[in-house]
C-alpha cells in the first residue's frame, strides 16, 4: 500500500489470524532450547492445559506480520497530518544507534559504573530538555504524556500538602484541553473546574478571575493551544493563577510549534510535560512506547519523579549515577519499576544531538511555515478555517460545518476519503469545540509538493461531494477493510480469538 | 538543516503565497518580550557520522559483563526476526489507529495479542498494554475499587512476595485516590506468604495480590491466598511472569473461583533488557469486569461488506471520551512492544515458551547447586524455586558482588537493605541464555571472591 | 419531529419521567437523547436498593463516541431497572419512552423535581434546534 502517488491504489491483502495458519506440532525449532528441561516443580503449581499460542513456522511468522505491516499507513509511506501528534520524520539513526548492543543488553539494575555511557547520555538529554524549556530540573521517567501530566499535578499537590494547604483540590482546564487532562485531575483526587474558551481562541480572563480561589491547586494549560494558536494573554493568565495561590502547570503536546522561541519557563508555567515520540521525533509504533519527561522550576524541583540522573565528579572525572528517594526525600515516588522507557529516550537523545542549537530552532520555523502555507492554500481552496484571523501554529483546524449542512459531507467522509487517495486523515472531531472539525499538523519534514498534493486532494473530494455525495460517504474502498460496524464491535463484544470448539 | 526539506526557492515561494515577508513574522502573535533567540544551553549539531561515534563508544563502555540479575527484567534470548519485523517503517512510524481502515496491520496484531494473553492467563479478555508492570499493578487496584461493588473499602492487601518496588509505584500512582497497601506477612522459612499469620481483622480488604513467582523466586500457596481473599470479599489481582505461565497455573484456574485481575511485566517476551525500558505491562480479566479495565482494546466485527476487521472499541471508558469520568488518563500505551511480544509468541509457541521456562528453571537449579557449594553461601529460602532464587552469605553482600563485578560479572541484586531482615541476601537469576561454562565461571570467582 | 407523549414529564437534562400508579416514577431519556448520543452500545444501570439523590448520577448510557450520566429526576430508592437493556440497549433507540425505560424509583419526598411538562419541554428544544 502506497501513498503519496497520484492515481495509485494499493493492494488489497486480507490476511487471517495467525492462529488459523496455526497446524498442531508445527513450531520455529530453532527458537527455543532444543529439548525441554527438566523443572522438577510440584504438580500443585503447575497448569493442567496446554495454552493455546500459534503454532507456525518461522516463514510463516516472518510473512504473516509482514503482509500485516503492509496494510498500515505510517509516516514512511504516507503523509500523516495527525493534528496535536507531530507525526514527522523518525530519524533511521536514532533506532539503530539505541540499539547498539552495549544499550540494548543492559540490565536495569547493574551499577551505575557499568552504565556511565547509558547514564552521560540520559544527563545530556535532561541538560538539553532544561535549555529548551527554561527549567530547573528534569525527570525522564514517565513514560508518556499522560504519566508525565500525572506527574505534573501530584507534584503540584505535594506542593501545597509541604506548605500545608494540602486542601488544595482544584484544577482548572480549559474545555477545549485533550481528555487526558481532567483524566489525570481526577487520577489525582483533585475536582475539574472547566474554563470556557472564547471565540476567538484565547482562555477567557473574566472566567478564570471567578474561577480561582482559596481551593486552587493549579492550571493546566497547552500552549499553542488545542485549537492551534497562541494563547496571547498567557502572561496575564499566568498572574492570576499564581496571585491565587495556584500553580501553573503546561502540557508539552504542541511544543513543536515554539521549539527554540519560545521557553515555557518564561510564560510562568511551573512545571511542564514533554512528548518526546512527537517534538523529539521518537517512533510513535502504533501506539507507543512514547515518553513524558517533565521539567519543573525550582518550586517543584523537590518533588520530581525518581529516579532523576546525578553528575558527580570521581577522580577528576564526571561521574553519572541515579538520585534516588534518599536523595530526593520529597519526591513524589517512582512511577515505574525502574527508570522509564530508556530506549525511548536514547533515541530522543540522538535526535537532539543530530538537530543540535540551530536544528531545533529550525523545527518550529518550519512547523510554522508549513501550517500557514497549507492553512492559507485550503482557506483560498474554499475551505472554512475555525480561527482566520489568527496566525496557525503547527497546526491549524478547517471546519466543516457549511459543508456538513449544504451537501452533507462530514469531517468523518473526508478523512475516509483522504485514506482512498493516499493520504492519512488528519484528527477529527478534536477539540470537542469545533463542529465537524479537522486538526491538521504537517510538520516540517513534509516538502512543499507533498502539501500541495494534499490540498489537490481536498478539493477534489470536496468537488465529488457537491456532484456524488454517495460516493465519497462509500469511502474508503481501497484499503484492506471499508468502514467497520463500531456500533457492533462494541455490543457484541468478540476480544480475543477462541479455538473452535472439537469435532 | 537535517529531516527539513525545504530549499530556498520553496521557502520565498510559500511565504508568497501566506503573504509575509518572513518566516519571523509568522511569529508575530506571541508578545516579543517571550520570544528567544535561540537556546545557547543546547550544543551545536552532529552529522550522523559524528553521533553515531560517540553512541558506539557509549555502548562499549557499558558492555561485556554476564550479568546474573532478574528482579522483575530477565534476558531471554530474542529471536532475530522480532525486531527485524517490528521496525518496519509500517510498524515503528504508524500511531494510534484512530482510522481503523488504515491501520489493520496494527489492530489486527494487537487482538492476537488479546488472545495470546488470555490464553496465557486464563481469563477472559485482555486490554493493548499499559506502561509496565508495576503501572499495571497500579492500575489493576484502582479497577478493584470500582468493580467491587460489595465491598466499600480501599484497602489493598499484598501478598509478602510482591516486588517492592511495585507497591511503591502503587502507593505513588494510586495513593491519591485513597488507596493503601499493606504486605501480609512473610514465612521466614519458606520465602512466601505466611498462611497461618494471616489475620481477619481490620477494614475488608478491597483487592488481595498476590505474585507468582514471587520476587524472591520462590513459589506463593495461589490457591490457598485466592480463596482465602474471594472469602473476605476481596477480588483477587495476579502479578505473574508471562514466560512461567506456559508451565505454572494460570490465574483463571487459582482456587476455587479463578483470580479476577491478572497483570504484570510483559518484558520477558521478546523485549530487550535496554537499561529498564521500554517494556509494557499487560492485564487481563474476567469477562464481567471487562467495562472497569482501563486502557485500549481491540474488538473483531465487520465492515460494511462483510469482510472482518479490527476496531478499537469500548472508547466510552477512555480519556477522550469520559474526560474527568475515565477509568484512566492512559492515551499512547507501550504498542511497538506489543507488536514485538506478539511476533515472539508466535516463534515460540507454548511448547517453545515452555521450554525457555523449564530451562529457566533448570538452570537457576544449577547455578543454585554450584554456589551454595561455595562455604559461606546457603539458600535462604525452602522450597521451590522458579528462575530466581534468593541466596544468604556469611558476610555483607555488596563487596562481595565488588569483588564478583571486577572479574566481569554482576552477581545478582543485594536485597540486604531493602529486606535487611533476611540478613545478607542476594537474589540470582539464571535463565536459559546461560552456558554450562557461564555457571561455572560465576562459582569460581564468587568462591575468588569468599576468599579474600 | 415526533409528538412527546403527554402523559410524561421532562427535565433539561432530557429525562422523562411516570408517575405510576403506586407512587413510583419511571424514568428513561428522550427522543433527542438518544438521538443525540448515537447507536447505544451499553446502558450501566443502577442496582435495586441504591439510594439517589436529586440531579445526581443514577445511570450511564454508552455509545460508540459518548458516555453520558443519567440524573436521578427526584431522590429515592431503586425498587426496578431494565435489565432487558442489558442484552439490547437498542431498545433505547428505537423505543425510548415505551421498551427503553431504564430505571424505576420510589421517590423519597413528594413532588416531581425540577420536571417540566411537555410543552415546556418542547419550548427548550426548539431553542436548541435554532
Amino acid at each position: 500500500m502506497t501513498g503519496d502517488a497520484t492515481g495509485q491504489q494499493g493492494i488489497r491483502v486480507r490476511e487471517p489470524l495467525i492462529f488459523e495458519k496455526s497446524r498442531p506440532g508445527r513450531r520455529a525449532t530453532a527458537q527455543a532450547p532444543a529439548a525441554a528441561a527438566e523443572h522438577a516443580l510440584p504438580a500443585a503449581f503447575l497448569r493442567d492445559d496446554t495454552p493455546v499460542l500459534p503454532e507456525v513456522s518461522e516463514l510463516q511468522v516472518v510473512r504473516h506480520f509482514t503482509r500485516l505491516s503492509q496494510q498500515n499507513f505510517s509516516i514512511d509511506t504516507h503523509f500523516y497530518p495527525l493534528g496535536s501528534c507531530t507525526m514527522k520524520y523518525n530519524p533511521r539513526a536514532c533506532n539503530t544507534l539505541a540499539m547498539l548492543p552495549g544499550f540494548l543488553d543492559r540490565h536495569p539494575l547493574a551499577p551505575a559504573e557499568f552504565g556511565q555511557g547509558f547514564l552521560a547520555c540520559m544527563y545530556e538529554l535532561q541538560e538539553m530538555l532544561k535549555a529548551v524549556t527554561g527549567m530547573k530540573a528534569v525527570s525522564l521517567t514517565p513514560m508518556a504524556g499522560a504519566q508525565g501530566e500525572f506527574a505534573g499535578v501530584a507534584m503540584i499537590r505535594a506542593y501545597h500538602a509541604a506548605r500545608g494547604e494540602a486542601h488544595r483540590n482544584e484544577i482548572i482546564v480549559p474545555d477545549a484541553a485533550h481528555g487526558t487532562n481532567p483524566a489525570t485531575a481526577t487520577m489525582c483526587g483533585c475536582v475539574v473546574k472547566e474554563l470556557p474558551t472564547r471565540d476567538d481562541g484565547d482562555v477567557d480572563l473574566d472566567a478564570l478571575r471567578r474561577a480561582v480561589g482559596p481551593n486552587t491547586a493549579g492550571i493546566m494549560l497547552t500552549n499553542p493551544s488545542t485549537l492551534g494558536v497562541f494563547e496571547r494573554h498567557i502572561r496575564e493568565v499566568a498572574a492570576t493563577v499564581h496571585d491565587a495561590g495556584g500553580l501553573l502547570y503546561y502540557d508539552g503536546a504542541n511544543l513543536n510549534a515554539i521549539l527554540g522561541k519560545v521557553l515555557p519557563g518564561d510564560m510562568g508555567f511551573d512545571v511542564i510535560h514533554m512528548n518526546l515520540h512527537k517534538t523529539f521525533s521518537t517512533p510513535h509504533g502504533g501506539g507507543g512506547p512514547g515518553s513524558g519527561a517533565v521539567g519543573v522550576g525550582q518550586r517543584l524541583a523537590p518533588f520530581l519523579p525518581v529516579p532523576v540522573v546525578g553528575r558527580e565528579e570521581r577522580d577528576g572525572k564526571p561521574f553519572y549515577r541515579w538520585l534516588t528517594e534518599e536523595d530526593l526525600p520529597q519526591t513524589i515516588g517512582p512511577l515505574s519499576a525502574f527508570m522509564g522507557n530508556a530506549g525511548v529516550l536514547l533515541r530522543a537523545y540522538v535526535y537532539m544531538r543530530m538537530l543540535g542549537r540551530e536544528g531545533m530552532r529550525r523545527v518550529a520555523e518550519f512547523a510554522t511555515l508549513n501550517a500557514n502555507y497549507l492553512a492559507k492554500r485550503l482557506a483560498e481552496e474554499g475551505f472554512t478555517l475555525a480561527f482566520p484571523e489568527r496566525r496557525a501554529s503547527h497546526e491549524f483546524i478547517v471546519t466543516l460545518k457549511r459543508e456538513a449542512k449544504t451537501v452533507g459531507l462530514t469531517a468523518m467522509d473526508l478523512a475516509k476519503a483522504l485514506l482512498d487517495r493516499g493520504f492519512h486523515a488528519p484528527t477529527t472531531y478534536f477539540p470537542l469545540l469545533v463542529p465537524e472539525c479537522l486538526l491538521i499538523e504537517p510538520t516540517e519534514t513534509e516538502t512543499r509538493e507533498t502539501l500541495d498534493r494534499f490540498v489537490d486532494a481536498m478539493v477534489a473530494i470536496a468537488r465529488e461531494a457537491e456532484s456524488d455525495i454517495e460516493r465519497v460517504k462509500a469511502a474508503p474502498r481501497s484499503t484492506p477493510v471499508r468502514r467497520l460496524d463500531d456500533v457492533q464491535a462494541a455490543r457484541r463484544l468478540d476480544l480475543a480469538w477462541r479455538a473452535p470448539p472439537a469435532g | 538543516m537535517p529531516f527539513i526539506p525545504h530549499t530556498g526557492d520553496d521557502v520565498a515561494a510559500m511565504l508568497a503565497t501566506i503573504g509575509v515577508p518572513d518566516i519571523d513574522t509568522l511569529f508575530d502573535e506571541i508578545p516579543r518580550d517571550l520570544r528567544v533567540d535561540g537556546i545557547p544551553g543546547v550544543p551545536e549539531a552532529l552529522s550522523e557520522m559524528e553521533i553515531a561515534r560517540l553512541m558506539h563508544e557509549r555502548a562499549a563502555q557499558d558492555a561485556g559483563m554476564l550479568s546474573f540479575l532478574g528482579a522483575g527484567a530477565y534476558a531471554h534470548h530474542v529471536p532475530a526476526v522480532v525486531w527485524e519485523i517490528a521496525t518496519r517503517g509500517e510498524f515503528y512510524s504508524a500511531y494510534t489507529p484512530y482510522q481503523a481502515e488504515a491501520s489493520q496491520g496494527t489492530l489486527q496484531p494487537i487482538y492476537e495479542y488479546q488472545s495470546m494473553m488470555t490464553a496465557l492467563t486464563g481469563l477472559d479478555v485482555s486490554n493493548a498494554s499499559l506502561y509496565d508492570g508495576a503501572s499495571a499493578l497500579a492500575e489493576a487496584a484502582l479497577m478493584a475499587v470500582r468493580a467491587n461493588r460489595s465491598v466499600d473499602s480501599t484497602r489493598v492487601l499484598l501478598a509478602a512476595g510482591v516486588n517492592p518496588r511495585y507497591r511503591q509505584v502503587a502507593q505513588a500512582i494510586a495513593g491519591h485516590q485513597g488507596l493503601t497497601f499493606e504486605r501480609l506477612p512473610l514465612d521466614a522459612a519458606h520465602g512466601v506468604t505466611d498462611l497461618d499469620g494471616l489475620d481477619e481483622g481490620g477494614e475488608p480488604p478491597v483487592a488481595v495480590v498476590v505474585q507468582q513467582p514471587s520476587f524472591f523466586g520462590t513459589l506463593e500457596p495461589m490457591d490457598a491466598l485466592t480463596d482465602w481473599a474471594h472469602r473476605r470479599g476481596a477480588l483477587v489481582i495476579a502479578v505473574v511472569n508471562p514466560t512461567s505461565l506456559a508451565i505454572l497455573k494460570p490465574p483463571g484456574a487459582w482456587g476455587q473461583k479463578g483470580a479476577d485481575i491478572a497483570c504484570g511485566e510483559g518484558q520477558p517476551l521478546g523485549i530487550p533488557l535496554s537499561s529498564g525500558g521500554p517494556y509494557f505491562g499487560f492485564m487481563t480479566c474476567r469477562q464481567a469486569l471487562v467495562r472497569q479495565m482501563p486502557g485500549r482494546i481491540v474488538g473483531r466485527t465487520t465492515d460494511v461488506d462483510g469482510t472482518p476487521g479490527y476496531t478499537l472499541t469500548l472508547q466510552a471508558r477512555e480519556q477522550h471520551i469520559r474526560r474527568s469520568k475515565a477509568t484512566s488518563n492512559i492515551c499512547t500505551n507501550q504498542g511497538l512492544m506489543v507488536t514485538a511480544a506478539t511476533i515472539y509468541l508466535s516463534l515460540v509457541g507454548a511448547e517453545g515458551l515452555a521450554r525457555v521456562a523449564s530451562t529457566s528453571v533448570a538452570r537457576t537449579r544449577e547455578l543454585a547447586a554450584m554456589l551454595t557449594a561455595v562455604p559461606g553461601v546457603r539458600r535462604r529460602f525452602d522450597g521451590p524455586h522458579f528462575h530466581e532464587i534468593t541466596l544468604e552469605l556469611d558476610r555483607p553482600v555488596a563487596p562481595v558482588l565488588s569483588g564478583l563485578a571486577r572479574a566481569g560479572i554482576l552477581g545478582g541484586l543485594d536485597l540486604s537493605r531493602t529486606f535487611p531482615e533476611l540478613g545478607n541476601a542476594l537474589l540470582v537469576c539464571a535463565t536459559e541464555t546461560k552456558t554450562e561454562g557461564d555457571l561455572r565461571r560465576y562459582a569460581e570467582a564468587l568462591a575468588e571472591a569468599m576468599r579474600t | 419531529m415526533s409528538e412527546l407523549p403527554g402523559d410524561l414529564l421532562y427535565t433539561s437534562e432530557h429525562e422523562w419521567l411516570r408517575k405510576e400508579e403506586d407512587g413510583s416514577i419511571t424514568v428513561g431519556i428522550t427522543e433527542y437523547a438518544q438521538a443525540q448520543l448515537g447507536d447505544l452500545v451499553y446502558i450501566e444501570l443502577p442496582e435495586v436498593g441504591a439510594e439517589v439523590d436529586e440531579g445526581g448520577e443514577m445511570a450511564v448510557v454508552e455509545s460508540v463516541k459518548a458516555a453520558s450520566d443519567v440524573y436521578a429526576p427526584v431522590s429515592g430508592t431503586v425498587v426496578e431497572v431494565n435489565t432487558a437493556l442489558v442484552d439490547d440497549p437498542e431498545k433505547v433507540n428505537s423505543d425510548p419512552y415505551g421498551e427503553g425505560w431504564m430505571v424505576r424509583l420510589e421517590p423519597s419526598g413528594e413532588g416531581t423535581g425540577e420536571a417540566m411538562d411537555p410543552d415546556a419541554y418542547q419550548e427548550l428544544l426548539d431553542e436548541l434546534e435554532s
